[in-house]
């Protein structure tokens, strides 16, 4: 045999990866094999591979049970780590460990996006001393991933399992797409929690999918198929730059989608009752535009990214149609997250208010509502990106401050002729202020009472006397909201602020 | 079976649909009054409303049963 064939025959051998049974079990479980995934994601394939022959002297190894390199997702040159786990399940051994931090550090020296594909049974415990605890062991991967944070953006593709100290790389990405059925995250698998707690549980209520993407806010978006997480993946990527030193590139402007209702009629007069805020989003935005985020998880608050005009604008609303649009500890996470992912890549904000404020109750207290939406106030008060706001309908107490309210400095608060901007609704405020007198007056009296009271109540927050005050910058028939935006990000584009000087700040989480 | 719960607290201010009705994904069961706001409380799967746990005026907490759909 000559050398090139030999050669080729073990690159052929390698590139099959594990075992023919472990293909077919993967198979059944709708799986595709690594480098089929690599396939869809890339324009065309990987471009270049990374140790390709690592442990390449045990034929039961190829690759160490992971591919790394890049390729190009819409011409962008993206990095990638991509566990096989037809090989030993996917398990992390020395020199999978060591590829996935080589690739990570390439993504940090050149500054690209990377991308994680994971489908992994964890550390190899036979090889534990070499990839577990010293300087380059697992948690490495760790380390450079927030090393990584905010410099790129980290997507994780969860295909399979991440478990114990791997379901650690998920937690350090910007974004968690996971495959509904056969993705799962959790420090201890159902097994381990019967042993040592005596909880009997399934792994799909431990950590599937569902579950992440709805009740705990780890996984970001939930989708059916392998493909379906690809696509979206390669769709994401599209809103960000490369590296937090760009600006997102545009892409060709659409208009809005055309709806036989106006901006008037889906908002209704009565600023108690919902009205469904997707509506209100899809007449601003690009046509089919919407990439939304964490769309199960929190559904109070919607955050998603979009263009307008072409570019990229990240999007935080108030959603009435769900908890009345109320804020609760977990949508002031999603938004503190997402609030973060959008500045760090200079993506614009628009926060859209409809919101009667924070959630009350022992419920709340005792999950530190205070503290959590503090998290959510200090993520938009330091985002120094383009930052409008505009109160849709009500925007009352600290609502409008975690809102992009107009003390925390937005380039823009533009209010529609339906704001309302209060501390308290005119129910609830008549209701504090003469309680008592209320209680004093005679049954048949307190109706018309009460009625007068918020009368004279809206009157005083009147949104005219407001934009007199110069609370707010601007008034804006809603039909032409969606111009008014686009002038005013094409105008603020040039804006190039530091919030402070500081290492960093001691942030409420 | 599908068990619709409070998805926060408040007041059960109306109740929408009645017993033995059939009922569709993501239709109102009930509507609670909290935080001043009007919260609809709709279906998932949708089915049969076989039971509903609640009456108009009820105080729910986040978590409670309030209806059971089949």
């Amino acid at each position: 045999m000559s050398y090139v064939d030999e050669l080729q025959k073990r690159i052929s051998q390698i590139e099959k990866g594990g075992h023919e049974k472990y293909h077919q079990k993967n198979e059944e479980k709708g799986k595709l094999f690594v480098r089929k995934r690599l396939e869809l994601l890339f324009d065309e394939n990987i471009d270049i591979e990374d140790a390709f022959f690592a442990n390449c002297m045990d034929d039961s190894l190829p690759s160490d049970g992971v591919v790394t390199g890049i390729g190009k997702i819409h011409g962008q040159d993206v990095c990638v780590m991509a566990n096989d786990s037809t090989v030993k399940a996917g398990s992390w051994g020395k020199r999978t460990v060591e590829k996935i931090l080589r690739i990570q550090e390439t993504a940090l020296t050149l500054e690209l996006p990377i991308i994680y594909l994971v489908d992994s049974a964890g550390a190899r415990i036979t090889d534990q001393i070499e990839m577990f605890p010293g300087r380059r062991g697992a948690g490495r991967i760790f380390h450079n991933q927030i090393k990584l944070s905010g410099r790129v953006p980290q997507v994780c593709l969860l295909f399979g399992p991440s478990a114990a100290g791997g379901a650690y790389i998920p937690a350090f990405c910007d974004i968690v797409v996971m495959v509904d059925g056969n993705a799962s995250m959790y420090l201890g698998s159902p097994r381990m929690a019967e042993k040592v707690i005596g909880e009997k549980v399934t792994l799909e209520e431990m950590g599937g999918a569902k579950m992440h993407c709805s009740v705990s806010g780890v996984g970001d978006v939930l989708v059916k198929t392998e493909p379906e997480a690809i696509e979206y993946a390669r769709n994401y990527l599209t809103y960000f730059p490369k590296s937090f030193r760009e600006k997102p590139r545009a892409w060709e402007a659409k208009n809005a989608k055309e709806f036989e209702k106006s901006m008037e009629e889906i908002i209704p007069e009565n600023q108690n009752a919902p009205f469904n805020m997707y509506d209100f989003i899809n007449r601003i935005i690009d046509e089919d535009s919407f990439c939304e985020i964490k769309k199960k998880f929190a559904p109070e608050l919607i955050t998603g990214l979009a263009r307008m005009d072409g570019k990229s604008v990240g999007i935080i609303a108030n959603q009435p149609r769900m908890k009345g649009g109320v804020l609760f500890p977990d949508s002031a996470d999603k938004a503190a997250k997402f609030i973060q992912l959008c500045d760090a890549f200079n993506i614009p904000l628009l926060f859209l208010m409809d919101v009667p404020g924070f959630m009350i109750g022992t419920k709340v207290e005792r999950a530190g509502i205070i503290r959590h939406g503090a998290k959510m106030l200090a993520a938009m008060s330091e985002a120094t990106v383009p930052k409008i706001s505009v109160v849709v309908r009500k925007a009352y107490g600290a609502g409008l401050y975690a809102m992009a309210g107009p003390a925390f400095e937005p380039d823009c608060c533009i209010a529609l002729p339906t704001a309302q901007i209060a501390v308290m609704g005119p129910e609830a405020a008549v209701n504090a202020v003469y309680a008592n007198k209320i209680a004093e007056l005679p049954e048949e009296e307190r109706a018309s009472f009460i009625q007068e009271k918020q009368d004279e109540y809206r009157s005083d927050i009147d949104i005219y006397r407001l934009a007199s005050e110069m609370v707010i910058d601007a008034i804006i028939e809603p039909n032409n909201l969606r111009t008014e935006l686009i002038n005013r990000y094409r105008i603020y584009e040039a804006k190039n602020v530091i919030f402070t000087e500081r290492k960093h700040g001691v942030y409420p989480v | 079976m599908e068990e619709v719960r409070a998805m926060m607290a408040g007041n059960v201010w109306k109740i929408v649909v009645s017993e033995g009705e059939a009922v569709e994904a993501d239709q109102d069961i009930v509507i609670l009054e909290s935080m001043k706001m009007e919260i609809p409380i709709a279906t998932e799967d949708g089915g049969i409303v076989k039971e509903i746990k609640v009456q108009e005026g009820d105080f729910v907490n986040e978590g409670d049963l309030i209806a059971v759909i089949e």
